[in-house]
């Protein structure tokens, strides 16, 4: 399967993230986009790494280049596990304290 | 002995610090005592020291170098010649006389305020003996700027009269114009001659470096110097102004001894102008028709001072005369005797403001005769003096320098016998009217008038003593006499160029002076004792009494549109161009913050909202033309 339409489907996936966390209020909502772009990236990883695979394959049947790609995914994910845990904390904190989960209300912090 | 010469400037500098520096804390005894008594031993020093130039001949003193570039070094040094050690007597002597005349004059100062005015007294005699002592250009020059800063001191000595201070001003902005001229002539005489020292200019290798051009050059720059601080025209409206000052200072600075400066200078450079005819006729022209003009405004005055200081104007304009038609002797013989009797009118004219509680106007004076029998005497005998009646002392010099004119340019002598004339009139006009006739004030005021206390009148006494007999120095051979000044300035001036006038054609040009005068003075005396000018004038009169309104033409031509211009540069230039230009950054920053901060909204989505975009156009840039971003890159880092 070519690369380009892993690449096609993660930049859709970027966008969604993105234009999710520009236009909603709800900060949970904010949260997944937040996770879609970080799994839009490790998408586009897995699918460059194999793509450079292939490709070192072809040249040199012992070669195991491109499996950092991969790794760096395993990496991602162990950060935003961490990432999550300590969001959905602040939110769940947020929550305690203005019985609301608009993030609109953060703003209250610039004074 | 010789070392004494240092002694002469350094007491009264000495003195100028004491009582500056002290003007809290001396009581007003002590104070005249410091202020009096540098003065007088300078004198001593002085008159040590004259005998010794007598007996031994001039010498140079130097004391450091003061200047030392590759191409000229010019010594702090001083000059101790025949020439010096003349105008070291009569400036340390009437000095001295003044500072004590002061004493009682200034009483009622604040000991403060007396402190201040000893202290600048103090300082302008150390000023003007550097002036005088100098061995070079320079070192006159220094004593030139400090003489002129005092007089402005001195003419603003009481500051909180705003008309004072505008008086002060204007004399110090007068003599800037000419110090620039003399400052000119110093750096013209560098340039072409490499050397500015007296002794070095004035000899034959160094005259044949300059070309008559040359010469032309620099003694007209220095004589733009002298006009400025000798008041010639066109810079002397100064010196009318400056009277507002305290009238022992008018005697030192502005009659006997600072406006002599300039005919110092020349005199000192006789060699210098000996190259130039275009220069000397020049000076005698100028000196002449100041005598003449400002002879003729003081005809019209009616403030005592002002009389004497266009007096004085005149009187300096002779000596111009004098320099011009090369009696430099002459000259110098004129500041002397002028010195004498002119500074005896301004201090006697002081006794008689000092009596009537500083009134100046002669209008209201009148019949002070009997009231102030020493100051009467003595003024008399200055007017005489003044008018140049024989055998007092300004009958010789002022003959000297006629007879010199006579033999340049007989025009030159209707002129200035015309103003010698005009001089008789004025000076008996004054003593007519202040001294003669009944006192015009009420009889309350008279019975407070009283002659001035002895500290007072022993100057003018002493001044007077030598206002008759100064002139014996300097009899001609034409009246048997052997012109001893002459013979003792011969080494440093040269003699006049012989100029021969029968013997009984310069009797008969005394005899028409004299005879002139002496009929001025008694049409003056019989005019106005009896029937003193009380109304305004009219017609011509009031032309001169408005001094030919020189004064108001040079506020329109100079002063007015000088101001304008100045006004202009502030309020167009200054306030809108340079200004404009400042202040609009900064309003120009402040409204650029005040829209920026717009965007620090607290909202997050709008952050993260620029932040996409950001990104989104550096991809951009990126994509399509990746030195952009170099270059924004480079920006950051």
């Amino acid at each position: 399967m070519p690369v380009q339409y892993y690449i096609y489907l993660a930049l859709i996936l970027f966008s969604i993230g993105v234009i999710g966390v520009l236009t909603r209020r709800n900060a949970i909502i904010v949260f997944m986009c937040i996770e879609l772009m970080l799994n839009a990236t490790n998408l586009l990883l897995v699918a460059f790494s194999q793509m450079h695979q292939n490709i070192a394959y072809a040249a040199n049947k012992a070669s195991s280049a491109g499996i950092e790609g991969q790794l760096f995914v395993f990496f991602i994910m162990v950060v935003a596990a961490a990432e999550v845990s300590v969001g959905l904390a602040i939110i769940v904190m947020l929550y305690r304290n203005t019985r609301s989960v608009d993030i609109n209300f953060l703003n209250r912090l610039k004074n | 002995m010789s070392k004494l010469i240092y002694l002469v400037p350094l007491l009264p500098f000495l003195g100028f610090l004491i009582n500056g520096l002290g003007r809290k804390i001396l009581s007003k005894s002590s104070i005249a005592f410091i202020g009096n008594a540098t003065i007088l031993l300078s004198f001593i020093i002085s008159v040590v020291l004259f005998f010794d130039v007598k007996a031994t001949g001039g010498k140079v003193f130097t004391a450091f170098t003061f200047i030392n570039a590759e191409a000229f070094k010019i010594d702090f040094a001083f000059q101790l010649d025949q020439l010096s050690s003349l105008f070291l007597l009569i400036i340390t002597g009437i000095g001295f006389l003044i500072h004590l005349y002061s004493v009682a004059y200034m009483k009622d100062e604040e000991p403060q305020h007396y402190a201040r005015y000893f202290s600048y007294l103090n300082l302008f005699v150390f000023s003007m003996l550097l002036l005088v002592m100098g061995a070079n250009y320079v070192i006159m020059y220094i004593g030139w700027e400090g003489v002129a800063l005092c007089s402005y001191l001195l003419i603003g000595f009481w500051f909180k009269n705003n008309l004072y201070n505008y008086a002060a001003n204007k004399a110090f902005v007068m003599n800037r114009i000419g110090d620039l001229g003399f400052l000119l002539a110093i750096f013209w005489l560098l340039l072409k001659v490499g050397t500015v020292s007296y002794n070095e200019v004035f000899t034959e290798a160094t005259l044949a470096k300059l070309t008559s051009t040359d010469a032309t050059i620099i003694t007209l720059l220095l004589f733009v110097g002298a006009i400025g601080k000798s008041a010639q025209i066109p810079l002397y409206t100064w010196l009318p102004d400056a009277m507002a000052g305290p009238t022992p200072v008018s005697a030192l600075i502005h009659a006997a001894t600072m406006v002599t400066a300039g005919i110092y200078m020349i005199a000192r450079s006789n060699i210098l102008y000996n190259l130039s005819e275009t220069s000397q006729h020049i000076i005698a022209i100028i000196g002449l028709a100041t005598a003449f003009f400002s002879a003729t405004i003081a005809i019209k005055q009616n403030d005592i001072k002002k009389v004497l200081a266009y007096s004085t104007v005149s009187q300096l304009g002779y000596m111009f005369l004098g320099l011009g038609v090369g009696a430099y002797t002459g000259a110098v013989f004129h500041v002397m005797t002028h010195a004498f009797f002119k500074a005896l009118l301004f201090l006697g004219a002081g006794s008689v403001i000092f009596a009537l509680h500083h009134e100046q106007d002669i209008r209201n004076m009148g019949g002070l005769r009997k009231k102030m029998p020493i100051t009467n005497i003595t003024f008399l005998l200055a007017c005489i003096a003044i008018a140049g009646i024989p055998p007092f002392s300004g009958f010789f010099s002022k003959d000297e320098i006629l007879a010199a004119a006579f033999a340049k340019n007989p025009i030159y002598w209707i002129v200035g016998a015309a103003t010698s004339v005009l001089t008789a009139f004025y000076m008996f006009r004054l003593y007519a009217t202040t001294f003669l006739g009944k006192y015009r004030g009420t009889p309350e005021q008279e019975s407070h008038i009283h002659e001035s206390p002895k500290i007072m009148t022993i100057p003018l006494v002493i001044l007077a003593f030598f206002s008759v007999i100064a002139g014996f120095f300097g009899i001609p051979k034409v009246l048997g006499g052997g012109h001893q000044l002459q013979q003792y300035l011969s080494p440093v001036l040269t003699t006049e160029k012989s100029f021969h006038i029968e013997h009984s054609t310069e009797y008969m040009l005394m005899g028409a002076t004299t005879v002139l005068a002496l009929l001025a003075i008694l049409f003056a005396v019989n005019k106005f004792s009896k029937k003193p000018e009380l109304d305004e004038a009219t017609g011509l009169g009031k032309t001169l009494a408005n001094k030919w309104y020189i004064d108001e033409l040079y506020d329109t031509i100079i002063v007015k549109p000088v101001l304008s211009l100045g006004s202009f540069l502030k309020n167009i230039i200054e306030k809108s161009g340079i200004d404009g230009i400042v202040n609009n950054v900064g309003t120009f920053v402040q409204y650029a913050a005040r829209q920026l901060r717009l965007v620090q909204n607290g909202q997050v989505a709008n952050y993260i909202m620029i932040m996409v975009l950001a990104i989104v156009v550096f991809v951009l840039l990126w994509f399509y033309d990746s030195s952009l971003l170099r270059l924004v890159g480079k920006l950051f880092y």
